[in-house]
């Protein structure tokens, strides 16, 4: 990746969540996926009303943000990179986090409590974090990809993320489309093992309802594939290599609906679940 | 990390060879520019062939890019196949153009060639019972402001734009290649009559090779947007390459040019692929296409102006020239479209409709 930006918030950014890209990018004249920059507006707004604007080569695929967003908009833009640019994966909405070479994937309808229950599956269960945001499976080995960047914390989950041990927040971004939000620093063990691939075990849809009973019901295939395919952002661009891949995804996986009123409530089914 | 300019793209796409050596950072530099172009899959289908070894990070994007590619194909021949359905009971000939007639055909065009629309050729006097059959099937009509409606139905050589309701694929109804009023006026009947059946699509048409030829021609010279315009010349490349295979090839060429009406455009379009990208084009064929009157040989400025705006849009975004010279060859593809007075109108129409639209947009953005 090459990134640019004026903004020291984005190399602040950088810099706190990255510290090993850096590293490791400073080094070598290496292949460039992605070139990204995050550049001021122009004109009279530049003075009256700072505004950021995500690039990604020369295409600016986004409505520009304030500027004090310049390090979400970094987040959403790379995220937007990672789905939209072919790179021969499957990718979908939805977090991961793994045991070992076994995954767990929990799909991410807005709302449903994912980044909190994989916050809390990282930071109080110890799991390696794959990513969030993103399921990225490469369909030559069936396996998931991990992408172990910030979990982006909305609202309320921030403050119960940031009780949770060994939790490092970055700065609080107010009035953002989403709300509030503040990212957690993915743990260094999960950086390390960036390269290491996971294979789908569970595949879990969370629900945080409310007080209401906890339930855990197990699903068929068919049904969390139809649930899934809806969360992929490159299905129908994947063609059949995506649908086969998909499938394999799920051949070898339980899958389970989950509401809950609690994140411990949460955690405890998805210990019966996993025997994790 | 370098650039990689046009010109090299061009360079690297006639002999892939020269990438064998290239660094990590040259096959993405490379890679990136072939993607500004819209010329990645062409890339990556030449390269593959030529089996030039690469980095691994180079062969994901390349073989990412050609699986999208099949994934379009595959697409089209679905779409063709939903049109063959909604039009048959006319029985008229639907004719495909550019990339949907290259991939349903399987011409060696199409082999790693990205496309958005598809583009159909029908006679004239059904196109009412075309668009009813085609809304009844899904598609409607993109354009909805009475100007546009107006501006495609009775001036353009097609109908506004139409989306498919459930899969979003957008469709272009043809029945003719150059606006109505355009200086040129080609008789779209030649194309329509000698296009060639398919197998197992009785209702669908591919036009003859010389048609195919010259429709991207006119189609890269008249429509004044030329942010695909060095991938437009790689297609008029490629498709003279396999037109050439037949023997009577370039006499068809001169002869279909003369009968459609359009030698000074197919002139300039051959003279400008053999500039930019160094194709072969038989003297004689120049020759016998060269305009009778005055000029003898295709001006100078406009070749140029050309080359300048054909640069891949990475470079072109950068350079006050491209920019210049885009702007010049769209005000001056309007002014072949459109006789002066209309044009006049139909300009100051579209600037006051984006003043209009943008008032209300720069409040709520800010």
């Amino acid at each position: 990746m090459r990134i640019r930006s004026p903004f020291s918030a984005v190399s602040a950014h950088l810099e706190t969540f990255y510290p090993d890209a850096l590293a490791s990018g400073r080094r070598a004249e290496p292949f460039t996926d992605f070139d990204i920059r995050i550049i001021r507006g122009a004109g009279l707004r530049r003075w009256l009303r700072p505004q950021a604007h995500f690039m990604l080569d020369h295409i600016d695929p986004f409505l520009p943000l304030p500027a004090d967003q310049a390090a979400p908009l970094f987040e959403w833009g790379l995220n937007w990179c990672l789905a939209s640019r072919p790179l021969g994966y499957l990718v979908m909405h939805g977090a991961v986090v793994a045991s070992d070479g076994d995954a767990l994937v929990m799909p991410g309808f807005p709302g449903a409590g994912k980044s909190t229950l994989c916050a809390a599956l990282t930071f109080v269960e110890g799991w390696r974090l794959l990513s969030d945001e993103l399921t990225i499976l490469d369909p030559e080995s069936d396996k998931l990809l991990p992408n172990p960047r910030p979990i982006s914390l909305k609202n309320e989950s921030i403050d119960i993320v940031a009780r949770f041990p060994g939790v490092s927040l970055g700065p609080r971004y107010e009035d953002t489309r989403k709300g509030t939000i503040s990212h957690a620093a993915p743990p260094a063990a999960s950086r390390i093992a960036a390269a290491q691939h996971a294979r789908c075990r569970w595949v879990v849809f969370p629900r945080f309802i409310a007080s209401s009973p906890p339930f855990c019901d197990e699903i068929s295939r068919a049904e969390a594939f139809a649930r899934i395919a809806e969360q992929s952002f490159n299905r129908d661009r994947m063609g059949e290599t995506g649908f086969r891949a998909l499938c394999a995804m799920l051949d070898g996986a339980h899958c389970f609906d989950i509401g809950y009123d609690s994140t411990d409530a949460a955690l405890t089914m998805v210990r019966d679940i996993t025997g994790q | 990390m370098n650039g990689i300019r046009g010109a090299q793209l061009v360079s690297a796409l006639k002999s892939p060879n020269q990438a064998a050596q290239f660094t990590s950072s040259q096959w993405s530099a490379l890679i990136a520019c072939a993607r500004a172009a819209n010329l990645a899959g062409l890339l990556a289908e030449r390269v593959r062939s030529a089996a030039i070894p690469m980095p691994a990070d180079a062969a994901r994007h390349l073989d990412a890019i050609l699986q999208l590619g099949r994934r379009q194909t595959q697409s089209v021949l679905w779409e063709v196949h939903g049109l063959q359905r909604a039009l048959a009971p006319l029985n008229i000939p639907v004719v495909l153009l550019k990339g949907a007639a290259y991939a349903v055909s399987g011409h060696p065009v199409s082999r790693g060639r990205l496309f958005g629309d598809i583009d159909i050729l029908v006679p004239r006097e059904v196109l009412g019972d075309v668009e009813i059959r085609l809304m009844v099937a899904g598609w409607m009509s993109a354009k909805s402001t009475p100007y546009d409606q107006r501006y495609y139905r009775t001036w353009m050589h097609e109908l506004p734009p139409m989306v498919n309701v459930r899969r979003g694929t957008v469709l272009d109804v043809h029945h003719t290649i150059l606006p109505l009023t355009s200086r040129h006026r080609p008789d779209a009947r030649h194309i329509i009559e000698a296009a060639q059946a398919l197998p197992g699509l009785p209702a669908i048409r591919v036009p003859r090779p010389e048609h195919l030829l010259i429709h991207s021609i006119v189609h890269l010279l008249h429509e004044g947007e030329l942010h695909n315009g060095l991938r437009d010349l790689f297609d008029i490349d490629g498709l003279l390459r396999a037109g050439a295979l037949e023997t009577d090839f370039w006499p068809r060429v001169i002869d279909a040019a003369h009968t459609l009406d359009l030698t000074a455009p197919v002139f300039f379009g051959l003279h400008l692929v053999h500039q930019v990208i160094g194709s072969e084009i038989p003297a004689p064929a120049l020759a016998a296409l060269q305009p009778a009157s005055g000029a003898q040989r295709p001006s100078r400025s406009l070749t140029w102006l050309y080359r300048q705006a054909v640069r891949p849009e990475s470079e072109a975004a950068e350079s006050l020239l491209a920019t210049a010279a885009r702007l010049a060859i769209y005000v001056r593809a309007h002014w072949l479209r459109m006789p002066p007075h209309l044009l006049a109108c139909h300009l100051a129409h579209k600037s006051m409709m984006r003043l209009k639209k943008n008032e209300p947009a720069a409040e709520g953005r800010a």
